[in-house]
């Protein structure tokens, strides 16, 4: 029998019975498409965290001052206790590093911005002209800090767009003056909106040198020290660098905590890819319970059909054919239902990116094929009993049932 | 063409043993026709199965165009009759979801031929039987005759060495068997060697051979000249 030719009878074999096969389909699509569309949200979770993340760059170290005595590249590692600051000073001692790129230091703090009897409180962040770089910030319009010395506190800021609407409305903001926490300081860019960064809302933040930022947080420490390596490869050696530095200038002591981007990321990664395998593991269970509707309702087929198999056995099928024929039926549902299951999950996904934008549901490939690979597989199984039943049927007792 | 030598097929039913054919011998020429008649149970059914080969005998050796059939595995039984054995039965056995093409094609189908060779053989049964204003209807829009052409015609598609009809008139009424009986023995006329299986002695008597069992054995095998 041609291969051809077993598709086309099993086909029409599905077909004469509209509603068993449309259950069976059902069972399957089902299936695939649970596994489809969870993996898809789980996947859309990890690439939300990573994206996160990497939008302070992969190559970035962060310093920090004091010392977490639990040193493990955890998100708990972020929160350090300082017995000695970071300063300006050890900043410039970095800067001469041969494996560092960028550099920028960070002070922040939280104080009153107003111009014209309009006030808000706002987040302030005292930095270098590398910090746009470092961190991806855009600029909306006018520029970013002036590439100077840090030691100078030229009282100038860049302000985020919410912010410049809330204190200036539809007027122009460039040169025009406003009051950081008492000091008068020029308004010189306005940050494009990105939502968040570092924890803080681009949108409603103030950014300026980091020298006046010291001087109007009246504090010389550094809350971080933000380094990116030249590539990715030296970041161990430039981690090395880092700690030897700081230790020659904080007399002897090292006491600053050094993360990577790159490890708290891939920690993170890993999670939930974790979690991605287990919740698209556990959909996977829905198709293992449409595999056993499949060999229940084809074992119920083949006591129907009972006559049909006697007869194409007198008409010259070998046990092989009729198995063939039995398990290409299964095949047939399996990968019909299958494909309708990844059509329904994609569509699903769509949906759920269309309530909530910023998870990007892309059910990653190898959920996709790996769902209908276990579509197949379980048709295939779960067919195996049955096909083997109506082989072993005996021509003559299965013609006599009439 | 057809030789059986010394077959015997054992049935235990409930423990106890059933002899359905004891010891049969029986030589069938190319182009005979024969009529197997007997009481109900007396193993005639048997005796066409293993000529069929659905049923292997328990002893006895079985000849088929020369070549010796008890001993070999199911893909060369199902291929033999496939191509050497047509059956007819008493309940048509057709199948509903297929179309009476369909049902004529289904032993072409299962020999793997091709397409285009599947339509040209079934156009010509399709016509040569009279059905071909029925040609795309399904079993259930045909009467019983018709049905039974059908079967014919799937049975004489891949044309076999020996057509075995099983009571093909059981199932109809008075006209239409004998209508399906002339068919049969139209086909007979041409060459075709013909085997049926009937307790009707008024078809059987009709054969040239007729052959009565009786308990699992053959007890008459009159030829009619």
């Amino acid at each position: 029998m041609r291969p051809a030719d077993t598709i086309v009878y099993a086909m029409r074999s599905l077909g004469s019975n509209t509603v068993r096969t449309v259950l069976m389909l059902l069972a399957m699509s089902i299936g695939v498409a649970s596994v489809v569309l969870l993996t898809g949200i789980g996947n859309g979770a990890r690439l939300y965290i990573v994206d996160q993340f990497s939008s302070l760059g992969t190559n970035l170290v962060i310093i920090i001052p004091g010392r977490a005595e639990t040193a493990s590249n955890t998100p708990a590692t972020l929160v350090g206790q300082t017995p000695r600051e970071l300063t300006l000073d050890d900043m410039k001692a970095l800067q001469h590093g041969d494996m560092v790129g960028r550099i920028a230091p960070l002070t922040i703090g939280e104080l009153n911005a107003d111009r014209q009897g309009k006030e808000r409180q706002v987040p302030v962040l005292g930095s270098t002209a590398s910090m746009l770089d470092i961190h991806h910030l855009k600029m909306e319009s006018g520029t970013f800090l002036p590439d100077e010395g840090a030691d100078i506190a030229r009282p100038v800021c860049v302000i985020g767009a919410k912010l410049y609407q809330e204190l200036f409305g539809q007027a122009p903001a460039l040169n025009e003056v406003i009051r950081l926490g008492g000091f008068r300081c020029r308004v010189i860019g306005i940050l494009a909106s990105q939502g968040r960064s570092l924890g803080f809302d681009t949108q409603e933040m103030v950014v300026v040198p980091v020298a006046f930022a010291q001087m109007i947080f009246d504090n010389h420490g550094l809350f971080r020290i933000l380094v990116e390596a030249k590539d990715q490869s030296s970041i161990d050696r430039l981690k090395h660098f880092i700690s030897r530095t700081i230790k020659k200038l904080h007399y002897g002591e090292e006491d600053i905590t050094i993360i990577t981007q790159d490890s708290v990321l891939k920690t993170f990664d890993k999670m939930l890819r974790v979690l991605t395998l287990t919740v698209g593991g556990i959909a996977a269970i829905s198709l293992f319970v449409a595999g056993i509707l499949i060999m229940n309702v084809m074992l119920m087929s083949v006591a129907q059909r009972t006559a049909e198999i006697g007869l194409c056995k007198a008409l010259g099928a070998s046990n092989f054919q009729i198995m063939a024929l039995l398990v290409s039926e299964a095949l047939l549902l399996s990968a019909i239902g299958g494909l309708s299951g990844i059509l329904l999950g994609f569509a699903g996904a769509w949906i759920t990116v269309q309530f909530y934008p910023t998870l990007q549901t892309t059910p990653p490939f190898w959920a996709v094929a790996a769902a209908m690979a276990t579509a197949l597989s379980t048709g295939l199984l779960f067919s195996l009993l049955p096909a083997r039943r109506a082989a072993c049927l005996d021509p003559i007792q299965a013609l006599a049932r009439h | 063409m057809i030789e059986l030598r010394d077959v015997s097929r054992i049935f235990s039913v409930g423990g106890q043993e059933v002899r359905a054919m004891d010891r049969v011998s029986l030589a069938i020429e190319p182009g005979e026709y024969i009529s197997i008649m007997g009481p109900s149970g007396s193993g005639k059914s048997t005796l066409l199965n293993i000529i069929g080969l659905l049923d292997t005998p328990d002893s006895g050796t079985y000849l088929l165009e020369g070549r010796e059939v008890t001993s070999l595995a199911d893909h060369q039984l199902a291929e033999i009759r496939s191509r050497k054995i047509g059956f007819i039965f008493q309940f048509f056995h057709l199948i509903p979801r297929l179309t009476a093409v369909q049902n004529i094609e289904l032993p072409l189908m299962l020999a793997g031929v091709a397409k285009k060779q599947r339509g040209r053989i079934s156009a010509r049964l399709i016509e040569e039987f009279g059905l071909a204003s029925r040609h795309s209807h399904r079993p259930d829009e045909l009467s019983g005759g018709q049905r039974q052409r059908v079967a014919i015609a799937r049975a004489v598609a891949n044309q076999p060495a020996v057509l075995l009809a099983d009571e093909p008139t059981g199932n109809l009424d008075r006209a239409s068997g004998a209508e399906i009986i002339d068919l049969l023995e139209d086909l007979n006329r041409r060459g075709q060697t013909l085997v049926v299986v009937t307790h009707d002695p008024e078809i059987g008597e009709r054969a040239g051979r007729c052959i009565r069992v009786v308990d699992g054995r053959i007890t008459d095998d009159s030829r009619r000249d």
